[in-house]
């Protein structure tokens, strides 16, 4: 409890500091209409017009928090295509959207960190491996994969391969450096001496993994997790954004192309959310499987 | 049974050669509680490192029940006590009791029963479900003894195991280890370079020294094997703590 004062004031100042900016950044256009119509306006009449704009530089918080409830409860529960009167999502809601970004993220999350933890086994138990692997990780990751993301997805979608599969391995491709790097960090930490222990009882490979390498390599796991699933996230949107149909990323693209800033902000709005809750939920596994490790004091 | 001969151990470094052992030669019978003592860098880590195949002599011929180090490690024929617990912190105590059953492949039941028995000899009797960090540095060492006796080889290789814990705690450990000697007849091989400790507890003491890494004396201790804690202010104590410095003096001289 001793913390919510502390962070409420940061979140104020954060938003104080942003209606600020709203209205200096879109004071200009209100001047610009008022000089067409032959009017000359002062602040006062300027600040309220700033907030209230259709298509703002930058839109005010409030305007973002009620799009992004439109988008999703109004859509969804009074809308006419929402989930209450249709049976089904609507195409509209940041819900919709937001769940199929989600499946592609989970799936390509999936296949990235299962891929980064073999890799890291690999890495760690074969020498060949530990040298030539790592040098091709990292130069995986220095390909502005970002950038050309749209057009693996457009070739990919021309010869056949399309839905979720190729947003899934744009995700996977940016998630598994992360789990590589920190599992083999995390596979190496027991000492020499708990090695020679190992040893000393003759035991295999396999047992030496499974007994003390990979319980050992646990809080690397979950680090490496979390940075993991917010690349897998930014993975899935740049994947969308060339691709009409749903998601955040297309929401996005959509949003630019038609200076709706208001719904790009509250789309915005709605990936931070869904980052915050997969990292939220790797937290929470965490804490679960350290506690039942008895890691967790 | 333990046999060393003309053993030989140099370690290839930047800085070139390092002999760690020389001309080693021992033999540890079945039974004895031979003390390795010794300054830093004597090779008494190594030799016992030797012993247990994770270090391989360079030079002469070593044996451990008439089998090779790397055979004996193989079937398992000792137990080894880190200067650290290192005890697992995921495991309960008993849990780590049982990694080198489970590893070893015994039945559950047996690894049970098993656990039971050695929490009970290094009189840890209960702490089976606690976890490492709630026991104190002393218990934790009773407990990685416990986990190098659970599955019953003839050998125990101790590398300073006492060597982290202040003296009053050290004073029960040793008292409870011979204790634990004579209920298990084992064979010890303990490292050390506490002079009380090595003749408080040994059937023989080997004395060595550093550059290179050499065995100096072998004293046979005349103590009976029973033996409580204040022997160690009599005569025969003193005489042999007396003698194993003068080894040990004796070995810094030769190095000049």
């Amino acid at each position: 409890m001793r913390s919510v004062i502390p962070v409420l004031t940061v979140l104020a100042a954060i938003v104080a500091l942003w209606y600020a900016a709203a209205i200096g950044m879109n004071a200009q256009w209100e001047r610009d209409q008022a000089g067409r119509a032959g009017e000359v306006i002062g602040w006062a009449e300027i600040v309220p017009r700033t907030l209230a704009q259709e298509r703002p530089v930058l839109p005010a918080p409030h305007q973002v928090a009620a799009s992004f409830w439109q988008l999703t409860y109004g859509e969804e529960v009074e809308g006419r295509r929402g989930i209450v009167k249709s049976g089904s999502l609507s195409n509209r809601s940041l819900i919709y959207h937001g769940w199929v970004t989600l499946s592609a993220t989970a799936l390509g999350f999936a296949i990235g960190a299962g891929f980064g933890i073999l890799l890291a086994i690999g890495i760690v138990f074969n020498r060949a491996m530990d040298i030539s692997v790592m040098p091709w990780a990292i130069a995986s990751q220095t390909i502005p994969i970002v950038a050309i993301a749209p057009m693996i997805i457009v070739v990919l979608n021309s010869i056949g391969v399309s839905g979720l599969v190729p947003k899934a391995m744009i995700a996977a491709y940016l998630s598994f450096f992360p789990v590589v790097v920190g599992m083999v960090k995390g596979l190496r930490s027991p000492d020499a001496m708990q090695l020679d222990l190992l040893r000393t009882y003759n035991a295999s490979g396999a047992q030496g993994l499974g007994k003390l390498r990979f319980p050992a390599s646990m809080p690397y796991l979950f680090a490496s997790l979390k940075v993991g699933v917010a690349a897998s996230l930014v993975g899935t949107i740049v994947a969308e954004l060339p691709l009409g149909g749903a998601g955040l990323g297309t929401r996005l693209l959509a949003g630019s192309y038609y200076g709706q800033t208001i719904q790009i902000w509250a789309t915005l709005f709605a990936a931070a959310f869904l980052a915050a809750a997969m990292v939220g939920l790797i937290g929470l596994v965490q804490a679960v499987t350290l506690r039942r490790m008895g890691m967790m004091r | 049974m333990i046999e060393a001969k003309g053993v030989g151990l140099t370690f290839a470094t930047n800085d070139g050669p390092v002999h760690a052992l020389k001309d080693v030669d021992l033999v540890i019978n079945k039974g004895d509680f031979v003390s390795f003592i010794g300054p830093s860098g004597c090779g008494k880590t190594t030799f016992l490192r030797a012993i247990a195949a994770l270090e391989a002599p360079t030079e002469g011929s070593l044996t451990v029940n008439g089998m090779s180090p790397e055979e004996a490690r193989k079937s398992r024929a000792y137990g080894y006590v880190f200067q650290a617990a290192g005890l697992y912190p995921w495991r309960t105590i008993g849990g780590n009791i049982r990694l080198p059953l489970e590893i070893m492949g015994f039945s559950k039941s047996e690894q049970r029963e098993r656990v039971e028995r050695v929490l009970e000899l290094v009189d840890l009797a209960g702490f089976g479900k606690k976890y490492p960090w709630q026991l104190s540095g002393g218990m934790q060492q009773r407990a990685s003894i416990a986990r190098a006796l659970a599955f019953d080889a003839d050998i125990l290789l101790m590398d300073e195991p006492f060597g982290a814990l202040d003296e009053i705690v050290r004073d029960h450990l040793n008292e409870e280890l011979l204790k634990l000697w004579a209920r298990t007849e084992k064979t010890i091989g303990f490292v050390t370079h506490s002079i009380p400790e090595a003749v408080y507890l040994s059937t023989r003491i080997v004395v060595m020294s550093p550059r290179p890494g050499r065995i100096t004396d072998v004293i046979e201790s005349p103590l009976p094997r029973e033996r409580p804690l204040d022997i160690r202010d009599s005569p025969e104590f003193i005489e042999i703590a007396h003698r194993v410095r003068d080894g040990l003096r004796a070995g810094h001289s030769y190095d000049g």
